[in-house]
């Protein structure tokens, strides 16, 4: 026990916010994630991340926290894409994938601004790959805002989004409102996707949604039962990560200890390969004849 | 600007737009932005291990893009498609982060693996990146005629002996190849913008195929030059005048064909299914 | 036009605008895509009635079933009393991956609607399972709704619809892809919950045979336009000729009907045969 968990891991400050915040937006990114899968909004979370990258950029020369540029920006983009009604045929991924290169390279130029014209070093390093040991104790209040906000509003249009997920038909005649569940469930992604952007950075972000989710509705066919799975997969990834980092710290090469985000994303891929192998083995069984 | 090392990377960046227009043109076809945007960032990964161990970094990359392309292809054969190819590129960034974290000059150097550099490029990469852009371009011209009916017409295509599955790899590969080499001038992130503005543009304009992309080249190297010369006198990144201009190339074709459709007469029937593939 | 109001108050079920009506549409038309797609449609279901929309495609049925659910804005009126519509559209397509099973989707026929997080209740797994049985569904009640075969997802989109206790069920096209002896098995199930259950049933078609056994009551639309009454009186050569605007035989073969129109251009094409002969269809679509 004490070669896995290295003395003093529980003693560190940082380690334990790490703990708590990104324990937090584990279980966040879970169950709106669920959702994302569940309505094929994968590469909606993945927009959103990248757009998230130019508004963490950007916040770095007005002074505030990171977290305010991802949630800005994302949820900003959020509105758009439910504007312009971004849906999954193929000139969308054009137009999307034009966007988001456009935003990437907005976000070169402030990363660039970043380090010529304001004093912080690192900028690169924090939007892109988080900063899970290195979270300002001040935002603690603003993540647990969002991430209220995030669950509270899949939470509330859980029935709902369900329907609409299955049948956009079937919802309207029962009387959902399938545009407004629709434009609040992006935001509640948008929301998400900041949070994890925060603790194991923009570009990553997506796995934290899509991956436990994704493992989720392998392991199970109800729908309550895949919230569940899909936020305790994502806490159990990002726990294990933290630990497995701090452990690192005299590995070599560097000595400097392995990236937390790299573990966490990692151990996503392969609680995802393990659930696929599974479900390869005893797949056949649920192939229903005829379909 | 066209001095001494700088003329390394306008060769460089020359070799890179013709293979840009050229690969683009059949991704914007096969819709394949997607993976288009997955490959590089194993491209990034190969990059950053490359430059650890102290091997030529063309070979790294090509390498790790190789091994990119190849597990997209087997993790795209199952489970669901677009989540397998999330987290495949996902794990390649974080690899990339964790070999860079190895190394001591963390930072600038992810930052110019993403972004683009203009000065990286030294004089010994010209002749394999010369040798890479070649094998891509005779690669592309002799799938052209599969690879044009399977990204069109699947069905035609695999009745006339074509495998979808075969081309789709070896069109991934060749795509490996050339984000490769696009990547140290352009970075990683912006790659694929190179490789969907200009030839989305040039389909906007017009379908037939090698004029599509023959203005598909002509409007990735123009991108190319402009982004370097602006990247050189202003110091900005390069990445962000590709990534602005790729944007201006996408929006001026949408806008062409725009304003060519409100021009037509509405006329009835429509044509068929081949109409409802133009992507732009 | 007149020929249709003939036919209606000749049914001996008293005036089409009664007020124990289901359902009453009265004088809709719709336009899409500068077409007009329907003219002046005018019917009415009471309450228990079996009534089967018949109409080769193109000719509105699709978009009559969309009017009258709200999925469609419309020029005419239409006037529904009772206990809600259940819809049972023909097909929907879902993932096997997604996590919902059966039972998930019949419950959400009940409270789809309904915000917050449902708690589990004794009373409403007792209703889904109650709808199961009814739909001869409860050994696929577990299965992923993905997984599904045709047929099994259609008695799970009945379900789905009936656990709201509607006045009136809407079918879209449900026999459509059905072999013969599935497509007795749905009508047979359909018809004995409309009896059981009083609720009225409209199920729309291209083909007429199948429903002859049950249907109360017939609503034949050609181009956008419709007549409507009791089967016989419905499908006869000189109210189909008005409704297609050329000529047209009905004939009638050991109990099964034919109904042969002529194009414009002179050439004869069998509207419908029996089901199982599948003729390419002369209308264009709606």
């Amino acid at each position: 026990m004490r070669a896995v968990l290295e003395p003093g891991f529980f003693d560190s400050a940082p380690v334990r916010v790490a703990l708590l915040v990104g324990g937090v937006v584990a279980v966040v990114s879970g169950i709106v994630g669920t959702f994302t899968v569940v309505r094929g909004q994968s590469y909606a979370g993945h927009a959103l991340a990248d757009i998230s990258v130019t508004g963490g950029s950007g916040s770095f020369l007005i002074g505030i926290s990171p977290l305010w540029g991802f949630a800005g920006t994302s949820v900003v983009a959020a509105g758009i894409m439910d504007m312009i009604g971004v849906r999954r045929p193929r000139g969308r991924d054009l137009a999307t994938g034009i966007v988001r290169g456009a935003g990437l390279g907005l976000a070169a130029l402030f990363l660039y601004w970043d380090t010529t014209h304001t004093s912080t070093t690192g900028a690169t390093i924090t939007i892109l790959f988080g900063s899970m040991f290195a979270i300002d104790t001040s935002v603690i209040g603003v993540v647990a805002a969002f991430s209220l906000a995030a669950v509270g509003i899949v939470a509330v249009l859980y029935r709902p989004l369900l329907l609409s997920s299955a049948s956009t038909d079937l919802a309207v005649v029962r009387g959902v409102r399938v545009r407004i569940a629709g434009v609040l469930c992006l935001i509640s992604i948008a929301l998400a996707v900041s949070l994890s952007a925060l603790t194991i950075g923009a570009i990553l972000s997506t796995a934290l949604l899509v991956g436990p989710a994704a493992t989720a509705v392998r392991l199970t066919s109800r729908p309550g039962l895949a919230l569940i799975w899909s936020a305790l997969i994502g806490l159990a990834a990002t726990w294990l990560g933290i630990l497995l980092s701090f452990d690192s710290y005299y590995w070599p090469p560097a000595r400097r200890g392995w990236p937390v985000s790299f573990f966490v994303v990692a151990l996503i891929l392969i609680f995802y390969l393990l659930a696929q192998a599974r479900r390869g083995r005893d797949g056949k069984r649920q192939c229903s004849p005829g379909s | 600007m066209f001095s001494g090392f700088m003329t390394n990377t306008w060769t460089v960046a020359t070799i890179v737009a013709v293979v840009a227009g050229v690969a683009g043109f059949f991704v914007v076809l096969r819709g394949s932005a997607f993976v288009a945007d997955a490959l590089p960032t194993g491209a990034f990964a190969g990059a950053a291990g490359a430059s650890l161990i102290g091997v030529n970094t063309l070979l790294g990359l090509g390498a790790f893009s190789l091994l990119g392309a190849l597990g997209i292809g087997w993790l795209g054969r199952r489970g669901r498609h677009d989540v397998a190819v999330a987290l495949a590129l996902v794990v390649m960034l974080g690899l990339g982060a964790l070999f860079l974290s190895f190394s001591v000059e963390y930072a600038p150097e992810i930052y110019s693996l993403l972004f683009g550099e203009v000065l990286g490029i030294s004089v010994n990469e010209i002749a394999p990146v010369a040798a890479l852009g070649a094998v891509c371009i005779v690669a592309i011209m002799a799938m052209y005629r599969p690879l044009m009916l399977s990204s069109v017409m699947p069905e035609l295509g695999e009745a006339h002996g074509v495998r979808a599955h075969r081309i789709e790899m070896c069109f991934l590969v060749v795509l490996a190849l050339a984000t490769s080499m696009a990547l140290p001038v352009v970075g990683a992130l912006l790659i694929f913008s190179l490789m969907i503005g200009p030839p989305a543009a040039a389909r906007s304009v017009t379908d037939r195929p090698f004029l599509a992309m023959s203005l598909s080249v002509v409007l990735a190297l123009a991108t190319v030059w402009t982004a370097i010369a602006a990247s050189y006198e202003s110091n900005w990144p390069v990445g962000f005048f590709v990534g602005t201009i790729a944007a201006v190339c996408y929006g001026a074709g949408r806008g062409w064909a725009a304003l060519r459709q409100s021009r037509l007469t509405r006329s009835a029937p429509i044509g068929g299914a081949h109409a409802s593939r133009v992507p732009a | 036009m007149t020929e249709q109001r003939v036919a209606a108050s000749r049914d001996g079920r008293g005036s089409w605008n009664s007020r124990d009506d289901v359902l009453s549409v009265e004088g809709v038309s719709v336009r899409l895509g500068g077409r007009e797609v329907l003219h002046d449609v005018r019917f009415a279901i009471q309450p228990g009635e079996f009534v089967g929309l018949i109409g080769s495609n193109g000719a509105g049925k699709t978009t009559l079933l969309r009017v009258i659910l709200g999925l469609l804005p419309v020029g005419g009126k239409i006037r529904f009393a009772g206990t809600g519509i259940g819809y049972v559209p023909q097909q929907i397509h879902l993932d096997p991956d997604m996590p919902l099973r059966a039972r998930d989707l019949v419950g959400l026929g009940l409270d789809g609607h309904r915000l917050g997080i449902p708690l589990p209740s004794r009373s409403r797994r007792k209703l889904v399972d109650e709808m199961l049985r009814a739909v001869d569904a409860e050994h696929i009640g577990g299965a992923r709704v993905g997984n599904l075969s045709g047929g099994e997802q259609q008695r799970i989109l009945i379900a789905h619809a009936l656990i709201s206790r509607p006045g009136l069920l809407l079918l879209d096209e449900p026999l459509a892809n059905l072999d013969i002896a599935s497509e007795q098995e749905v009508v047979a199930l359909l018809a004995r919950i409309a009896r059981e259950q009083r609720i009225a049933v409209l199920i729309s078609a291209h083909e007429v045979n199948p429903l002859l056994p049950v249907m109360d009551r017939i609503v034949y639309m050609a181009a956008g336009r419709a007549a409507s009454g009791p089967t016989d009186e419905v499908i006869r050569g000189e109210v189909l000729s008005k409704l297609y605007g050329h000529h047209v035989d009905v004939i009638r073969v050991h109990g099964r009907v034919l109904v042969v129109a002529g194009r414009g251009d002179g050439l004869d094409i069998p509207v419908r045969h029996h089901a199982d002969t599948a003729i390419a269809d002369d209308a264009d679509t709606a």
